[in-house]
């Protein structure tokens, strides 16, 4: 697809967040920075699903978060359906925030124990007065059986629910505003394999269906494949690599995602013998220190000197396929 | 090449308010010289219950092993005295655990940890004890191994901790290592690094290795034999490649298809098995699997089906034929 006839919804740009690391008890003077997200930029078009990958540690939660308001950022400009998210503040923040949803990973933790799936479902509604108690009634009715639920199963609690089922609880919360944007941060890393297809599939339906643009935050590369129209990888705070996602796996550039991709073990024994595998060496560094120039260095099989010396740019090498690495 | 352990009709049960949870029901395989056998699953299929279940790890109560033998060189390891099974935990057959965070004590360092198995099973003393776990931890790829037997776990990163952990299990070059979904815990990378670094010690070591997990892909590139479970039962056995060329139960189907490739993708939706895994509270005399198979007939309502042989060394415990859709002859 090409970038320039598609819409903009959400344009990320440079976007920082650092935590605070302070010292002392009473006195609290900061003595450094998690450097959890450092610059980065992208945009996401209408009606498209755009999967951010990393491990563990590597920002994609925070940059979700964050987008979101629901951390501040340090700096950087997060523009939504034309306004910046960064300068709104309280009631305007509200309203913008109906647009917006996050479907959250935990599917235990994220529901309140002790209210009901319809109370669960039907605060949001609530929260921004745009429906009456009947017409909540009836939406979270419609909203249960959207997601696949039985209606008449809003009075009952979420311990009484499988972790498929929750998922799908918090599916249909995320759309009782409907909302343009969903941010999906991890929504299927807890479920068991024959489940995590079901809620991936509901996903798909709800976006044809509803045409939602999700910004889809995994660790799963294989199921980002699946559900992505487009792919931006991320490592230690900053993006590497954002193409789309056929060009990315067929023809990725950043030796980080190259490595990644070849980690990936494929269910096909035929297929895994055949392969070769880039075996990265060490672990991730510290996001608090994190290495000069280009972050990967520490781990790049083909790194050189300007590596530890110069960052490398994000730029477009082919159209829509982007790059930080200065030996590309 | 004979047979290295011989487990049969295994059945654990565990007490809860809830009643008796069948977790284990009757499962038989047979483990061969320096064959790496993969048990596949879901969570809650019984995998872990049944190698804890064979090494008597079940906390009892409220857990019990009811029935079911495992031959280990001529002995029923079931039939052991705790002493006796002491002896064998450890150096002969090991473990390896999902968690590398938890699974060591915070206050000892690294060093005794991984050289205690050497100083209980073989008697050595605490010098040559530890000069062994150096070598170990160089050999799993701990760089400067004899600086580092003097720090603690929490000085480790996951994956290093988990080096260290197959070092510990190592040191009295056990016959089988069993690992519990041991990368589970683990970034992608990582997880390569561990597997790449298990495959060269099966190689240089020659033990017998099983392997419990629920990602069928990194068995496809791990196992000789793969072991499907489900809902406490083994539903299909076959070599690596019989199983991922050709599966045989509707379940096994099912899972092969909910699973994207990374090397490849396919247009249409993923496979999805509708429902959800039983529980486990009571044992049907109908096969667990029916009330989520789109295959099934009258005749899995009514009866258990056992494992039948479909090939060589596959065998599978369903009453259809998913090719054909009607009942196995």
């Amino acid at each position: 697809m090409s970038s320039n006839s598609k819409e903009v919804l959400l344009k990320v740009d440079n976007l920082v967040k650092h935590f605070p690391i302070t010292q002392g008890i009473v006195i609290q003077r900061q003595v450094g920075a998690v450097h959890a997200v450092d610059g980065v930029s992208f945009d996401v078009y209408k009606g498209e699903t755009l999967g951010l990958v990393g491990e563990s540690g590597c920002g994609k939660s925070t940059t979700g978060r964050t987008i979101l308001q629901l951390y501040r950022p340090t700096s950087g400009n997060v523009l939504f359906e034309g306004r910046n998210l960064v300068e709104l503040k309280g009631e305007e923040l509200r309203k913008t925030r109906r647009r917006m949803q996050m479907i959250f990973q935990d599917p235990y933790a994220s529901l309140n124990p002790r209210m009901t799936v319809g109370e669960i479902i039907g605060e949001p509604m609530v929260i921004h007065r745009t429906h009456t108690n009947e017409e909540i009634q009836d939406r979270v009715a419609d909203l249960l059986a959207l997601v696949g639920l039985n209606p008449a199963f809003s009075n009952r609690y979420p311990h009484e629910f499988s972790g498929g089922q929750r998922q799908r609880i918090g599916v249909a919360r995320a759309l009782a505003l409907d909302p343009s944007l969903i941010i999906c941060d991890e929504p299927i890393s807890a479920l068991d394999v024959s489940i995590q297809a079901q809620v991936v599939n509901l996903l798909e339906d709800l976006q044809k269906e509803l045409g939602l643009t999700y910004l889809f935050i995994a660790h799963d590369l294989s199921m980002v494949r699946h559900i992505s129209d487009r792919v931006a990888v991320m490592y230690l705070g900053v993006i590497v690599e954002l193409a789309d996602r056929d060009e990315l796996y067929n023809n990725p550039l950043h030796p980080y995602t190259q490595a990644l991709l070849s980690a990936v073990p494929i269910p096909d024994p035929v297929a895994e013998s055949k392969r070769q595998r880039i075996i990265l060496q060490g672990d991730v560094p510290s996001p608090v220190n994190p290495p000069s120039g280009c972050r990967f260095r520490t781990r790049c099989p083909l790194a050189v000197e300007v590596c530890a010396q110069k960052k490398p740019e994000f730029r477009e090498i082919q159209p829509g396929h982007f790059v930080a690495c200065h030996l590309v | 090449m004979a047979d290295l352990l011989n487990v049969q009709g295994l059945e654990t049960q565990f007490k809860t308010r809830e009643g008796i949870v069948h977790a284990v029901n009757g499962v038989s395989f047979r483990l061969k010289e320096g064959e790496t056998l993969g048990i596949v699953g879901e969570s809650g299929c019984g995998k872990s219950v049944t190698v804890m279940s064979m090494l008597s790890l079940i906390p009892t109560p409220p857990g019990k092993v009811v029935a079911g033998q495992a031959h280990y060189q001529g002995k029923d390891l079931l039939k052991m005295s705790m002493d006796e099974i002491r002896h064998i935990r450890g150096s002969q057959i090991s473990l390896v655990f999902q968690d590398p965070m938890t699974s060591f004590n915070p206050v000892l360092t690294i060093g005794r940890q991984v050289a205690e198995p050497l100083e209980i099973h073989n008697g050595a003393s605490r010098q040559q004890a530890f000069d062994r776990a150096a070598e170990m931890l160089e050999m799993v790829g701990i760089p400067k191994a004899k600086d580092r037997l003097n720090d603690y776990p929490h000085q480790f990163s996951g994956g290093m901790r988990q080096r260290v952990m197959i070092a510990m299990s190592l040191i009295c070059t056990p016959q089988i290592l069993i690992a519990d979904e041991p990368t589970t815990a683990l970034d992608v990378t990582i997880q390569a690094q561990i597997v790449e670094l298990v495959k060269r010690l099966r190689d240089e070591l020659g033990m017998a290795i099983i392997w419990i997990t629920h990602d069928l892909g990194i068995i496809a590139g791990l196992a000789d034999r793969v072991m499907v479970m489900y809902a406490g039962l083994v539903i299909e056995e076959a070599n690596v490649k019989d199983l991922y060329a050709s599966p045989q139960h509707p379940y096994t189907l099912g899972l092969l298809g909910s699973l994207p490739r990374v090397d490849q993708r396919k247009e249409d939706r993923l496979v999805s098995i509708d429902g959800l895994p039983p529980v486990l509270l009571e044992r049907p005399n109908f096969c667990p699997f029916a009330p989520r198979c789109i295959y099934a007939v009258e005749r899995c309502w009514k009866e258990n089906p056992t494992l039948l042989s479909v090939g060589t060394e596959h065998n599978v415990a369903c009453w259809v034929d998913p090719k054909t859709g009607s009942e196995r002859a």
